[in-house]
């Protein structure tokens, strides 16, 4: 039987290659900001479940660093939303393809 | 493995490929906030309750209701516009389900049916740890909060 750790840290790689598969599938900026909330919770997971594995602290350590870096990005990138949405009227990411002045 | 453990991994990939696959932004960030929650009994299991209820609290209850609030402040209809679909009983089913197996999972937790898979690391050894050796990246994560804070700032006090 596989031990529960490993289970957590394949559901961690699932998690990721989920968020990347619906990062690269969608278009709109808010579902590609979803999958990539979706991948960070899986690489948090990862370590927690490392944390599992070896029986430390350290791996918690570093999720609680993860889930800071997560709520900074996660707050930027909905600050950079409001403004692409304001200037470009839309929230297409096909929309953004030239980097102007 | 025990049932707890299954069900918290079996809701948290579900509520992940749904979280993705909605065509509707309300519907995938409840589904992100489902998927982040059963993952809270997870991390419970694997021996973090700290990092549990650190799970619960930031990713699931500030996190996304971040994302939910600014949502709601983008005033454009977007492909969705639900309205009159809520009452058809098909449209409950899946979200029924997953909010079932998330309080039989709570249930389970509670009665204490479900214990731990991996030794407990207390709060107290995860604050020694903080404080001790990785003291520097703590104050590392303080400064990036408050850079983010003057770039949100920043960002939000551009032109109208």
């Amino acid at each position: 039987m596989i031990p529960p750790p490993s289970v957590a840290l394949l559901l961690s790689v699932f998690l990721v290659a989920a968020g990347l598969a619906g990062l690269l599938a969608r278009r709109n900026l808010v579902f590609l900001l979803v999958a990539l909330e979706l991948m960070f919770s899986g690489a948090a997971l990862a370590f927690v479940a490392a944390a599992a594995r070896w029986g430390q602290s350290d791996g918690q350590v570093m999720f609680l660093l993860v889930v800071t870096v997560a709520g900074t990005e996660a707050a930027l990138a909905l600050a950079f939303l409001l403004r692409i949405e304001r200037l470009a009227g839309t929230l297409d990411s096909e929309a953004q393809r030239e980097l102007r002045g | 493995m025990h049932i707890g453990f299954t069900l918290a991994v079996a809701v948290t990939a579900v509520a992940g490929l749904l979280a993705v696959g909605r065509a509707n932004a309300l519907h995938a960030l409840l589904y992100l906030v489902v998927a982040l929650l059963a993952q809270a009994p997870l991390i419970y299991l694997l021996g973090a309750p700290f990092a549990a209820a650190i799970q619960a609290i930031l990713y699931a209850g500030a996190i996304v209701v971040l994302f939910v609030f600014v949502i709601m402040l983008l005033n454009r209809p977007g492909p969705e516009a639900d309205g009159e679909g809520r009452r058809e009983a098909r449209r409950w089913l899946l979200p029924a389900l997953l909010g079932a197996a998330l309080f039989v999972e709570a249930a389970l937790l509670l009665a204490g049916l479900a214990l731990p898979v991996a030794g407990t690391v207390t709060v107290k050894a995860l604050g020694a740890d903080l404080f001790g050796p990785y003291r520097v990246a703590v104050e590392g994560a303080s400064l990036l909060l408050l850079a983010g804070l003057a770039a949100a700032w920043h960002l939000a006090r551009g032109e109208p």
